[in-house]
């Protein structure tokens, strides 16, 4: 399906609501965006006055794996160990409803034209619902990169801004799928063996109570995202299931006669505003919560990466020391040794000090966003809940 | 004066006539005398009532002009009964309304009539505003109620008893309130006394709420959950609901087996209505005998109108099968959603418990319970309100379903017909045939024959006429009670 989203992207962060202050050395956003049949490309637009960049404003035309190449650029960095990486962007996924549009155009012939117009329509706002939603994503990913004073100055990120070509970065074949699987679940068994085995104490009491707030707190955003999905999408059938409740009352008003059609055709009509009404409320749920929640439990994952990588750094420290105590004692090596411990303590200490910044940050953001986030759903809420008021005293 | 207007001359008061009514005129035939201002306004009735007194009451406000001429028809009632449109000209209320019932029920009151002086028919104005105004469903003098579900019983013999209410000013009841335990099998019983008696003849008899095996076996077990008490809850006012159609109907009122039902304490176990009973699996054979037969049997409809009506069911019927699906769709949708928003309500709570930022975790939990009202408030009162909807429309698709069994047996009947001529004219032949072989007894056995299948042709002619006008009776009423019935809810749905 071809589709073209003409115009500027809002200038603000979308329903995601990164709250990104911060200099405006670096602007940087998504001004257009073309979906074409397996992907998109997205029109990044950079207005800078770094003395880096050659030009004051210049934009080039990146795809999705391109992002996802310069989130991995950086989280292979082992600069950055220390802070938490804004997550990647997820893929475009227009899947699920190009095919339902497939399946409505290869027709039912029980439906009526306008029941068959009306769902178009649906899919068709859906459609570009979803796409509206990925182009923000991809943006918030590249603003936060732009607003983060470590991170903006990375090189990578230049040449993603800047250069005109194709950064001809293939998707990751089914090898590397499978080894970045590998990776994660390697991972995960680390930490787990660090926490549990080597017996670990963490000296620092922030670190700890972070660690503990950090993994309840993953779970439980992760479950209530994944619910508030549930229930937006419970809505929307049932905006949906009043079409062929009003085709059918509409048909059977122009069947009758009298008063009955009357009847017939003003409840056809009724359900017809009260199904706007219902996809307005599941469209602005889905905005404000389910998206917000979505993105925050990315975020927490990506702490949570930082967390390990902090341990892991600790563990290693510790081992530099256990290593160092050995030489010592053997009285061989005991330079390299040294030299790798203070290596590895000045890691950590590197490690613990930016990670606590980015661990308030990243609070004070959550913080923030939720807030904004949840005054604006409840403020829509009240506004659908009146206007559908007025719909009671109709009869 | 009742005397004067002694049986209308219903011979002249054709089915015809009743297109003429279509166009919504409004019959005021009463004593002036017995005009007491009855409090409420009446329901809008389309059928006459047996007890006046009550019921010729004041119309609504914006009738009142028909007060005075009330006086004038009567004075002309006395004269010409005939139900002739031009007649009725002056007394056409302003507001156009649903046709009305014609005084043709009237006729099998009639011999009543003469023992009461007061009654006369009275046929109310079915205004859209009088509709909404008295939607609390009280009809021309008899309410019935079913309530109290009981249980009886233990086991896999339990049953339900519902106590049926009937409260009623007309006379041919003993008592003007009265109330009777029933169970669901004596109103099947009664359903199949009725259509047995009456289907065949044309007249269109409600059809009574289904048996459900899976929902009574759950109510028997015992089983205290919510599913079964909405059960119990649905079966209860379907049956209300039968019980006030089938009184609505003037002729099925005066049948004694419904009287008998309403009134008598004790009613003889109907045991055929039981599901796997021998009568139940004869009736399942007949059943399909009867959709064989209905392949077969090509009538040549002589009469358009029954031809234009039989299409307009077929129409009517399609399109409320499938509204019906789609509000059966909507309805498991919004318990779909009330549950999501529950389970979601639950996660927002423990995710508030575990935000250390206190105001942003008082906000969440909070969140919380906001959502969970939300969704017990809205989703439960609407999904009632749907309910009640869905359930109409379910009652609607079966009587229509009757309504089609009604035509279905105006077919057979002319099939009889058509048979008998056929054997008639192979009598003749037979006899002809005898005539010339010349022998004499059995010319005149031959004859005896003839005439015996004359008989049967005649016979079958006037059924076939016969039930064609009843059934063209039927419909109209049916459609009027449509309209007032399928206002009612959808009034309150919408709110």
């Amino acid at each position: 399906m071809e589709g073209r989203q003409a115009g500027k992207e809002s200038k603000q962060p979308s329903s995601v609501s990164v709250d990104l202050q911060g200099d405006s050395s670096l602007q940087v956003e998504i001004s257009d965006a073309v979906s074409e049949r397996d992907k998109v490309k997205f029109t990044v637009q950079t207005k800078s006055c770094l003395p880096h960049f050659t030009q004051l404003e210049f934009s080039v035309v990146r795809q999705h794996e391109e992002f996802i190449w310069l989130h991995d650029a950086y989280v292979e960095n082992e600069e950055y160990a220390g802070l938490i990486i804004p997550p990647a962007p997820p893929r475009p996924d227009f899947e699920a409803s190009r095919e339902k549009l497939q399946k409505l155009g290869e027709g039912d012939s029980s439906i009526t034209r306008e029941e068959f117009a009306k769902m178009k329509q649906e899919l068709e706002a859906e459609y570009l619902a979803i796409f509206k939603k990925t182009v923000a994503m991809h943006e918030v990913f590249l603003q936060r990169l732009a607003a983060h004073p470590t991170l903006r100055r990375d090189h990578n990120f230049f040449v993603f801004l800047e250069y005109g070509q194709d950064l001809s970065v293939r998707g990751k074949n089914r090898k590397e799928l499978l080894g970045g699987y590998l990776r994660n679940i390697v991972k995960s068994a680390d930490e787990a063996l660090i926490t549990r085995m080597s017996g670990l104490k963490e000296v620092d009491d922030f670190f700890e109570h972070e660690r503990t707030f950090l993994l309840e707190y993953h779970t439980r955003i992760r479950d209530a995202c994944l619910r508030a999905d549930r229930v937006m999408y419970s809505h929307k059938c049932l905006a949906d299931d009043y079409i062929p409740i009003s085709a059918a009352l509409n048909s059977l008003g122009v069947q009758e006669v009298n008063q009955l059609k009357m009847s017939f055709l003003k409840l056809a009509e009724f359900f017809e505003r009260l199904r706007k009404l219902e996809g307005r409320v599941a469209s602005d749920e889905d905005l404000k919560l389910s998206d917000m929640l979505r993105y925050y439990m990315r975020d927490s994952q990506a702490a949570k990466d930082l967390l390990y990588r902090r341990l892991r750094a600790l563990a290693d420290y510790e081992n530099a020391n256990k290593a160092l105590d050995k030489a010592r004692t053997r009285n061989r090596e005991v330079r390299t040794a040294e030299s790798h411990q203070q290596q590895c303590c000045q890691r950590f200490e590197r490690l613990s000090d930016s990670a606590k910044q980015e661990l308030m940050d990243f609070k004070s953001r959550r913080v923030i966003s939720f807030r904004k986030n949840l005054i604006e759903l409840a403020e829509l809420e009240l506004k659908h809940a009146k206007g559908g008021g007025t719909q009671d005293t109709w009869v | 004066m009742a005397a004067e207007r002694e049986p209308p001359p219903l011979g002249d008061a054709k089915p015809t006539d009743f297109e003429e009514l279509e166009d919504g005129e409004d019959l005021f035939t009463s004593t002036v005398s017995t005009l007491e201002s009855s409090p409420s306004s009446p329901e809008p009735a389309s059928l006459p009532a047996e007890d006046v007194s009550t019921n010729s009451n004041g119309p609504k406000p914006a009738e009142v002009v028909l007060d005075d001429d009330r006086e004038d028809l009567f004075a002309e009632a006395t004269e010409e009964v005939s139900l002739d449109s031009p007649e009725r000209e002056p007394i056409l209320s302003s507001e156009p309304s649903p046709a009305v019932t014609p005084v043709t029920p009237t006729t099998l009151i009639a011999p009543r009539i003469e023992s009461k002086s007061m009654s006369a028919p009275v046929i109310f104005d079915r205004s859209r505003e009088e509709i909404e105004e008295e939607a609390n469903g009280d009809v021309f003098d008899i309410e019935i109620g079913v309530s109290d579900p009981e249980k009886v019983g233990d086991g896999m013999n339990a049953y339900m008893a519902y106590r049926v209410t009937t409260k009623t000013s007309l006379s041919m009841f003993s008592k003007s309130e009265f109330s009777v335990k029933r169970r669901f099998s004596d109103f099947l019983g009664l359903h199949s006394k009725l259509a047995s008696k009456y289907l065949h003849v044309g007249y269109i008899v409600p059809p009574a709420p289904e048996k459900s095996i899976v929902g009574m076996t759950k109510v028997k077990v015992g089983k205290e959950d919510s599913s079964s008490t909405e059960f119990v809850e649905k079966r209860r006012a379907a049956l209300e609901r039968y019980l006030q159609r089938t009184v609505k109907h003037p002729t099925l009122l005066q049948d004694p087996d419904l009287r008998q039902f309403l009134e008598s304490s004790e009613l003889p176990r109907a045991v055929n209505t039981q599901a796997l009973s021998g009568a139940g699996i004869l009736r399942m054979v007949n059943k399909a005998a009867d959709a064989v037969n209905k392949m077969t049997i090509k009538m040549n409809e002589s009469d358009a109108w029954f031809e234009e009506k039989q299409q307009q069911f077929e129409n009517l019927d399609q399109q409320l099968r499938k509204l019906h699906a789609s509000v059966e769709a909507l309805v498991c949708h919004r318990k779909e959603l009330s549950a999501n928003t529950a389970a979601f309500a639950k996660s927002a709570a423990m995710l508030g418990n575990s935000e250390d930022h206190t105001a942003l975790s008082r906000a969440l939990s909070q969140l919380a319970e906001v959502e969970e009202k939300i969704d017990q408030l809205h989703q439960e009162q609407a999904f009632a309100d749907f309910y009640m909807f869905s359930e109409l429309l379910s009652d609607y698709i079966r009587l229509i379903a009757a309504v089609k069994g009604v035509f279905d047996h105006r077919m057979k009947c002319w099939q009889k017909w058509e048979d008998a001529q056929i054997t008639l004219l192979k009598k003749r032949e037979t006899e002809a045939k005898m005539m010339v072989a010349n022998k004499p007894d059995k010319i005149q056995q031959a004859k005896n024959e003839i005439r015996e299948w004359e008989a049967k042709v005649q016979q079958g002619e006037r059924d076939f006429e016969q039930i064609s006008k009843t059934i063209r009776k039927e419909v109209g009423r049916f459609e009027l009670i449509k309209y007032w019935e399928a206002f009612l809810p959808e009034a309150k749905a919408i709110a």
